[in-house]
């Protein structure tokens, strides 16, 4: 048992590759043969993950999921943002310019409103649940907007802890319901063509969100909807603690 | 060779994250802003400038295209290390605000996605290019 583990962890990046390669195969198998083909494999294979990640986190108590388990660490570096971002911008081969200058326009347009809209929100819910301060307010509200932009922002203004952890857990929270969702809403709000999966990349805004979600629904839509999300949370970052904590001040005053 | 795929595409990767936190430090912003964004419209760039110069080899685009293919895998081992637990102990308000911006924001993709009238299917588009290279294939005289 000892060697195993040392072996392990010795390997951690092989060990995450043939266990995700087991998450893989047992979630094709099951949608083939337990929902015949309806839901995603995929799809299927990212709940298992994030309901891994759940089972970590309550035996490690740690932050990182399934990440934390010494012999799991490999997770961490296969699943974290290097590859992850090396892998988006592989997809980038696949992309269509005609088909992404099209979009453009309408892409900067859903930017513009996947930030004002969940800050909005996130905001109003703040001040329903008694906080009167702008700079809780606005944290909260950057959180909703994604769980980057959320605690940059409540840095920035000087948010206290409480506030913070709030704000990171709303943008998590957020990009687990994005991942979960959108292989269920897809045919509703028309996510099958190249422009509106960069209108969802911009609107959605989470970059896990969306590349998890548009996985499970198409893959052939990720490098859309990631060459839009992209910019999302560097514009959150820019806007919320300027521009929109200033119009919040206004409102709430102080 | 395949490395040299690997190589431009970490170059490219490389790259763009350098500008997008150059970009984050000329806004004032601490955070990188659209670096995979950037990284991805250099790939594109390079892959038109090779395909037009003749350097399109086979390893090149092999190298590239494992990675994208490689891509479901990794957002899986990105969402097994999310702090779930995190997520769900959050209370109702954070329930309700990332719940309502979700909903929200799909609300919104319907409404604007259909603004601009019906796009090219995904499917139509793959149709599409399937018969327009059909139909080159038999211009170029090549009957199968």
């Amino acid at each position: 048992m000892d060697m195993l583990s040392h072996i392990f962890i010795a390997n951690g990046l092989l060990v995450a590759f043939a266990a995700v390669g087991l998450i893989m195969w047992a979630s094709h198998a099951a949608s083939k043969h337990l929902t015949f083909g309806r839901i995603h494999g995929s799809a299927i294979a990212i709940v298992i993950g994030l309901l891994l990640a759940f089972a970590g986190g309550l035996v490690t108590g740690g932050e990182k999921g399934l990440a934390d388990l010494p012999m799991l660490a490999g997770i961490g570096l296969m699943g974290g943002a290097m590859l992850r971002d090396f892998a988006i911008v592989a997809t980038a081969f696949e992309v269509d310019v005609v088909q992404a200058r099209k979009a453009g326009v309408i892409g900067a347009i859903a930017l513009g409103l996947g930030t004002i809209l969940p800050f909005a929100l996130g905001v109003i819910l703040a001040a329903a649940f008694g906080y009167k301060d702008a700079v809780s307010l606005t944290t909260i509200g950057a959180g909703a907007v994604t769980y980057i932009v959320g605690p940059v922002t409540g840095a920035a203004l000087g948010a206290n802890s409480t506030v913070i952890a709030l704000s990171i857990a709303t943008g998590v929270l957020k990009a687990v319901l994005v991942m979960i969702g959108t292989p269920l809403v897809a045919r509703m709000i028309g996510l099958d063509n190249p422009r509106s999966a960069m209108v969802f990349g911009g609107l959605m805004g989470t970059v896990s969100g969306v590349s998890g979600g548009l996985a499970a629904t198409d893959r052939r839509l990720v490098p859309y909807g990631a060459l839009t999300a992209t910019f999302h949370t560097g514009l959150g970052c820019l806007v919320a603690p300027s521009i929109l904590y200033l119009i919040v001040r206004a409102i709430a005053g102080g | 060779m395949t490395i040299s795929g690997v190589a431009l595409l970490a170059i490219c990767t490389l790259l763009g994250g350098y500008l997008g936190d150059l970009l984050g430090a000329v806004l004032g912003v601490k955070a990188n802003v659209g670096g995979v964004g950037i990284a991805m419209l250099l790939l594109i760039a390079a892959r038109l400038w090779l395909v037009r110069h003749g350097y399109f080899s086979h390893g090149l685009r092999l190298g590239v295209e494992f990675w994208g293919s490689i891509y479901i895998p990794i957002v899986v081992a990105m969402a097994a290390q999310q702090n779930v637990v995190a997520a769900v102990k959050g209370g109702p308000l954070v329930l309700l605000a990332g719940g309502g911006a979700v909903a929200i924001c799909f609300a919104a993709v319907a409404l604007i996605s259909r603004l601009g009238g019906t796009a090219e299917t995904m499917d139509e588009i793959e149709a599409r290019e399937a018969i327009a290279q059909e139909a080159a294939r038999v211009a170029a005289g090549d009957v199968r």
